[in-house]
């Protein structure tokens, strides 16, 4: 039986109190909400964590709530089972739904929480393994290690963004907010993110997220896929979100927002992409620009379930899949 | 077909109810008063001449009772007697990631594993041999002095007839390669093992394993015990397939622990140390040359396979010759060349998966012969069903064929699949594919070589009318154990819920040699049977007087004894025990059974013997996404000729199964490993792993078909294995059909589909696979004239087409 | 001002307070252990098995208010108060759960080892939609990794105990 390391595990009943302890501990010190991140992890010694900083208890991180304008704002610790259930949800935002509904197992999606998904840690198949394991590899840059195994001549790690609802939530142009020991802010998911497997989020140490703001936006649609190697249990090796305004569906695209997952230390805004598809309708043609910018822009390496060759050549059927999705029926 | 009341019923299995409420205790549930846990230390490099391991500072840990090394366990032992290879712990040498070093008891598993922090270990690297090509090229560093040329560990080579005659006589002949990816058996049950030293100098090991005997055997000998005073358990067991076939490292070591501490020592593997156990199917490279006739009647057919065997023997010399022995048990081969051979790698090595080898050599053939009927203008049905193998009939290797239900099997899926209307005929990206096969039913040979019988029962008759059934076979899920008790309450005649099954215990159970080789129904069946009809002819002597009746003439059903001409008169069957009891005293009989004596007598002819042969047919449907390479198995249709359907739920549960399992190694699994960084697994877990989901099945519709084998219990053959080996072949030449790109390896992921299609796009040979085998001193061909050829072969001989 | 919250340290048990099976049970635990094996090693409970203790196979489901949860997971610290129910919960006394007969009779488990995830996953599945579709049954067993039955007598097994309940209920 794997066991967990010990730790010290404290239990605040409110989010200053959880901001103030994190930055007591500072490193030593991991914020815990559903661990199905953190847990495995930390039995594999990937992370050792002095101290457990409990979320459960904290109300603020909770509900999910509708605006007069058609605007969701969804609570952090909402897990993905609920989020992916709630009426709202699906019908202010199906996507987000959908993507929720694609995170590894159903049973998972009941302890796994929106803000641990938007937080996931990015991965890589030389750092997601047993300590042992990477002993034998001698470690690598993300950990205990000084060489990339990647990328051996690398100076930056490259482990791969694998959160199923961050490419969404990005080209939704959502506000992520968050809370400190210096109170709260939001900030644009689009900045929200890092393009390095190691520093890979845009935030204080010892911030957490406290949820996300949906806009409703008129005249907005979102579409997206997953692609994985199984149909449950695996992590994304390719998402796509993909998110276009326009006035009716058969109208020119005044906005749109083509980001690929999976692909990358942070997920790929392809601005590329977006240049082709505005100022026309949707069309046959404009999907096909679209994707094929989407297949240039992406450079995943080896380091998930397929190889990165693959899945650079798959990046444009799946852009345009994406964006058949939104194509008026 | 219900001449029988119990067997080929649908009854609850006698271990199910226990299942069902979390009742059924496994090895990793046990525990017993003042138990330590134990860890191992495992190698971090994947070879080392192995200089110094040091426990002393892990012994002075708090709660650390005992720590030992390769030092204290110098007897080697192995599964078979021809590679005794392996040490419980590394002795000057570790072979691959994952070898163990070292081990500790503590008073908790924390402890154990801090402990394991504090061994010193000073080993010298040596250079890794990592795959085939690298064992082929690279003669040194040796893995093991003992093998037969540098780094390969075993060669055969074995001709039936003459092959060149047979391809001159051709009309057309073709060469193909083929590769056969490794994968592993991933049973849910990790490996655990529970060992108790008594004071007075008995050890009992609890243990998850298919095989009891043989361990019992090899701890008897490793720690120098009388067999006698070892006694070997086999608890609930959760999954085997093949990976918990072999003596392992932790058994040895957590009975030696035992008896250093004279406390119960227990193990529970983590998942990731079961990928170093692994013993799983070899890679393997394959090469055939065929010669047929136009109309697809094979001349001649030379195999030859490669088995990349990984760092220790295991079953790997017995796996080699499975590569190419039933090569000739479905179609007619009058002609046959085989040359084997296995190579060492510092990998986890390979053993016996569901299949044990056949898998690879049957994927070639059958791709194979998908080409030659698309060369020759036949389809790919009719080529096999003109040209099958005639029941009781030897092949050219001297394999003696009894029942075989193939011809109902293939004409079964052809007719409901829509074969004739799909084949060829489907939209672009969806397509059909058969694939034929056949499996053992039960190794002819003991893995020792010895004149006793394979299987064992001992039969117990209570007064108060229960039966008490005796064997030492293991049900890994497969349902033994109820087959027992289906066998006796049938020829007893009473109802299974009053017959207890006892299994699985060296001390109280008669030896069965353990589940593999798809044995245990035909064998303990047999053996069942024969108990069953002794104890029967007992009580019907008994009773026969009284009921004014011949013994011969007395019905044994629903719990009662009464003559066939007069059923309302009778005794129950309690009265007729007590009445045998009274009369001949305490009564028990017991049943065992051999196979016949293979029919071939030449280096090799111990692989490939077996009393009966299952067959198989399936056609699978595919939908290929020539955008992506992704594929998705629709549904497979199959039919297997079990000979007789012991337990029908038990026997669509394995075919099931089985399909389920020969889809993950057509689609999703492999074991491989990281050349570049000390060749570690590169997925040894349940997520990198990609054993299918529920939502990755296919829809299967079975067949059950039944030519009942004389050899067999009621008739019955296996169904444990065989219904997995057409899958593979059967789903690469549906993705031929639907996208028509040849995909020569498994497993076909999406890459090299798309590589396939792509290649096609760009005037390339649309093909995905292996090119040429490098060449291996083989040995001096062994070369031996097929039956027909030499007076008195032991069974009739038809080789005309019936 | 709020009141501060709890906490305890490493070396240190924690009061948990839970139902089991619709028991209740007081149990002293460090921090660091699981759900999996609060359930396995302090309560006996060796029904919940473990395939992997990494939350990857699905073996280790239990019921946690209701709602499947990976014990290998789960914090035992997180449970004060809750109510888990596990395999040998299912049961009411001697009358099995109907999931637990149709498992039973159609040949849904073979060596058993995920079958008590299985059976948890399936009973919180027909509570929350009595009449599942084939597609909705595969999708909630999905996570429930097994290597021997292929998945489909299990599925076979969940519509028969979907059809019992249903007849029960009229």
């Amino acid at each position: 039986m794997l066991r967990l390391p010990r730790f010290r595990y404290l239990v605040p009943v409110d989010l200053d109190e959880a901001a103030a302890l994190k930055a007591q501990y500072g490193p030593r010190a991991a914020y815990l909400a559903g661990g199905t991140d953190l847990v495995p992890k930390m039995k594999n010694g990937q992370h050792e964590p002095e101290v457990l900083i409990a979320l459960g208890r904290l109300r603020e991180l909770g509900g999910i709530r509708g605006g007069k304008d058609g605007e969701l704002r969804i609570g952090a610790s909402t897990t993905l089972a609920t989020l992916a259930a709630d009426p709202l949800v699906r019908e202010r935002f199906p996507a987000v739904a959908r993507a929720a509904e694609g995170v590894a197992t159903p049973v998972v999606r009941n302890m796994a929480t929106l803000g641990g998904n938007l937080c996931l840690e990015t991965r890589c198949s030389f750092f997601d393994q047993s300590r042992e394991w990477r002993e034998a590899i001698r470690f690598c840059l993300k950990k205990d290690g000084d060489t990339c195994r990647v990328a051996q001549s690398s100076e930056r790690c490259w482990a791969i963004q694998s959160s199923d609802t961050s490419p969404l939530v990005i080209a939704l142009g959502a506000r992520i907010e968050l809370h400190g020991p210096a109170g709260s802010r939001s900030v644009d998911a689009a900045s929200f993110y890092n393009d390095d497997g190691i520093q890979y989020l845009r935030k204080q140490p010892d911030e957490l997220v406290t949820g996300i703001s949906l806009p409703s936006i008129e005249g907005g649609q979102a579409g997206y896929v997953k692609v994985s190697r199984r149909s449950s249990v695996d992590f994304p090796v390719l998402s796509v979100a993909a998110w276009v305004r326009r006035e009716t569906p058969q109208a020119p695209v005044l906005e749109a927002r083509v980001v690929l997952g999976a692909v990358g230390s942070a997920p790929v805004i392809v601005e590329e992409a977006a240049r082709i598809l505005k100022g026309r309708p949707l069309s046959r043609e404009s999907i096909e620009g679209a994707a094929e910018a989407a297949g240039r822009r992406a450079r995943p390496l080896d380091n998930a379930d397929v190889n990165g060759l693959w899945r650079k050549r798959v990046v444009r059927p799946y852009v345009a899949r994406a964006l058949e999705q939104l194509e008026p029926s | 077909m219900s001449e029988h009341r119990v067997i080929g019923g649908s009854s609850r299995r006698v271990d199910v109810a226990d299942k069902v409420t979390g009742r059924a205790l496994y090895a990793d549930d046990l525990v017993l008063p003042r138990m330590l846990h134990c860890k191992l230390l495992r190698s971090r490099v994947p070879h080392a001449e192995l200089l110094r391991v040091d426990v002393s500072a892990a012994l002075e840990i708090p709660g650390v009772l005992a720590a030992i090394t390769g030092a204290d366990l110098p007897i080697p032992y192995g599964i078979l007697p021809v590679s005794q290879d392996e040490h419980a712990l590394c002795r000057d040498r570790v072979r691959f990631v994952g070898d163990p070093i070292a081990a500790v008891a503590a008073e908790d598993e924390e402890t154990a594993t801090a402990a394991l922090a504090r061994i010193a270990v000073e080993l010298r690297p040596l250079d890794p041999v990592g795959s085939i090509e690298d064992a082929l090229a690279r003669p040194e560093p040796r893995l093991h002095q003992y093998a037969q040329h540098g780094n390969i560990h075993r060669m055969v080579s074995q001709e039936f007839g003459d092959l060149e005659q047979g391809l001159a006589e051709a009309d057309y002949v073709r060469e193909d390669s083929f590769f056969y990816g490794g994968s592993t058996h991933l049973a849910l049950e990790q490996h655990a093992a529970l060992a108790d030293w008594s004071p007075d100098g008995r050890l009992t090991l609890w243990s998850s394993t298919q095989t009891p005997h043989y361990v019992h055997r090899v701890l008897a000998r490793v720690l120098e015990l009388p067999a006698a005073r070892v006694r070997v358990i086999v608890p609930a067991l959760g999954g085997g397939f093949g990976g918990k076939t072999d003596p392992f490292n932790h058994e040895v070591v957590v009975a030696k622990l035992a008896m250093r501490t004279g406390r119960p020592v227990k193990i529970c593997l983590t998942r990731e140390e079961v990928f170093h156990c692994h013993r799983g199917r070899h890679p393997t490279r394959i090469w055939m040359r065929t010669g047929v006739k136009r109309d697809g009647a094979i001349t001649a057919m030379h195999v030859k396979t490669v088995l990349d065997g990984g760092a220790y023997g295991s079953y790997g010399a017995a796996s080699t010759l499975y590569t190419g022995a039933l090569q000739t048990v479905t179609y007619r081969v009058p002609h046959y060349r085989f040359d084997g051979a296995r190579v060492f790698t510092n990998k986890p090595p390979c053993g016996p998966k569901r299949g044990h080898g056949t898998p690879q050599g049957r994927f070639a053939l059958e791709v194979q012969l998908d080409k030659i009927a698309e060369a020759l203008g036949l389809d790919p049905a009719d080529l096999r069903l003109r040209h099958l193998v005639s029941p009781d009939s030897l092949t050219a290797n001297y394999l003696r064929i009894g029942s075989t239900g193939l011809r109902q099997c293939l004409e079964t899926v052809v007719e409901r699949s829509g074969w004739r209307e799909k084949h060829g005929q489907l939209p672009f990206g969806r397509g059909v594919g058969v694939a034929c096969s056949s499996y053992l039913s039960g190794a002819g040979v003991a893995i020792y070589w010895n004149d006793m019988p394979h299987s064992g029962v001992m039969l117990k008759l209570d007064r108060g009318g229960g039966v008490a059934v005796y064997c030492g076979s293991t049900d890994v899920g497969q349902g033994s154990d109820s087959v027992l008790a289906f066998v006796v309450a049938e020829v007893l005649g009473v109802p299974p819920g009053d017959v207890r099954v006892v299994t699985a215990d060296t001390d109280l159970t008669p030896v069965d040699l353990g589940s593999y080789s798809s044995r245990v129904t035909l064998m303990t069946g047999n053996a069942a049977l024969q108990a069953a009809e002794r104890a029967r002819e007992l009580l019907a002597s008994a009773v026969a007087g009284k009921l004014e009746a011949r013994p011969e003439e007395l019905v044994f059903a629903e719990g009662r004894v009464f003559p066939a001409s007069d059923p309302d008169t009778g005794v129950s069957f309690a009265e007729a025990v007590v009445a045998a009891e009274s009369r001949f005293g305490t009564l028990a009989t017991v049943g065992h059974y051999a196979p016949p004596a293979p029919a071939g007598k030449f280096k090799g002819s111990g692989v490939g013997p077996s009393p009966a042969y299952s067959y198989t047919a399936a056609v699978a449907e595919v939908t290929v996404d020539p955008e992506t390479g992704m594929v998705r198995a629709d549904k497979v249709w199959i039919a297997h000729d079990v000979g007789r359907a012991i337990h029908r739920p038990s026997v669509v549960g394995q075919i099931e199964g089985s399909v389920y399992m020969g889809l993950g190694e057509a689609l999703f699994e492999e074991t491989s490993h990281r050349a570049a960084h000390n060749l570690v697994p590169v997925a040894p877990s349940m997520l990198g792993y990609k054993s299918p989901t529920a939502l990755d099945m296919c829809e299967v519709e079975s067949f059950v078909i039944e030519d009942p084998d004389p050899q067999g219990p009621f008739g019955a053959k296996e169904v444990g294995q065989g219904p997995l080996l057409p899958i593979p072949p059967a789903i690469v030449n549906a993705i031929y059909d639907a996208v028509g790109v040849r995909i020569d390896e498994v497993p076909a992921t999406p890459d090299k589909v798309l590589w396939a299609l792509l290649a096609r796009e760009q005037g390339r040979e649309p093909r995905v696979g292996p090119g040429a085998l490098a060449e291996l001193p083989w040995p001096e061909t062994v070369r031996v004239r097929p039956p027909w050829e030499t007076a008195g072969a032991s069974a009739p001989v038809r080789k005309e087409q019936d | 001002m709020s009141e501060r919250g709890g906490g305890v340290g490493p070396a240190e048990t924690l009061r948990l307070r839970l139902v089991v099976n619709h028991r209740p049970v007081e149990l002293l635990v460090p921090p660091h252990r699981t759900l999996l094996e609060l359930l396995r090693e302090e309560l006996g409970l060796t029904g919940t098995k473990h395939g992997c203790e990494l939350g990857e196979c699905g073996a280790c489901t239990v019921l946690v208010e209701g709602r499947p949860e990976l014990a290998c997971l789960r914090l035992a610290a997180s449970c004060d108060g809750a109510e888990v129910t596990t395999v040998e919960g299912l049961a009411r006394g001697p009358r099995l759960d109907p999931l637990q007969e149709t498992f039973a009779d159609t040949g849904a488990a073979q060596c058993g080892y995920c079958t008590p995830g299985m059976l948890l996953v399936a009973h919180e599945l027909l509570e929350r939609t009595p009449r599942p579709s084939r597609e909705e049954i595969r999708l909630a067993i999905s996570g429930n990794l097994c290597r021997c039955t292929g998945y489909l007598r299990i599925i076979e097994a969940i519509e028969r105990a979907a059809e019992r309940r249903a007849g029960a209920d009229v």
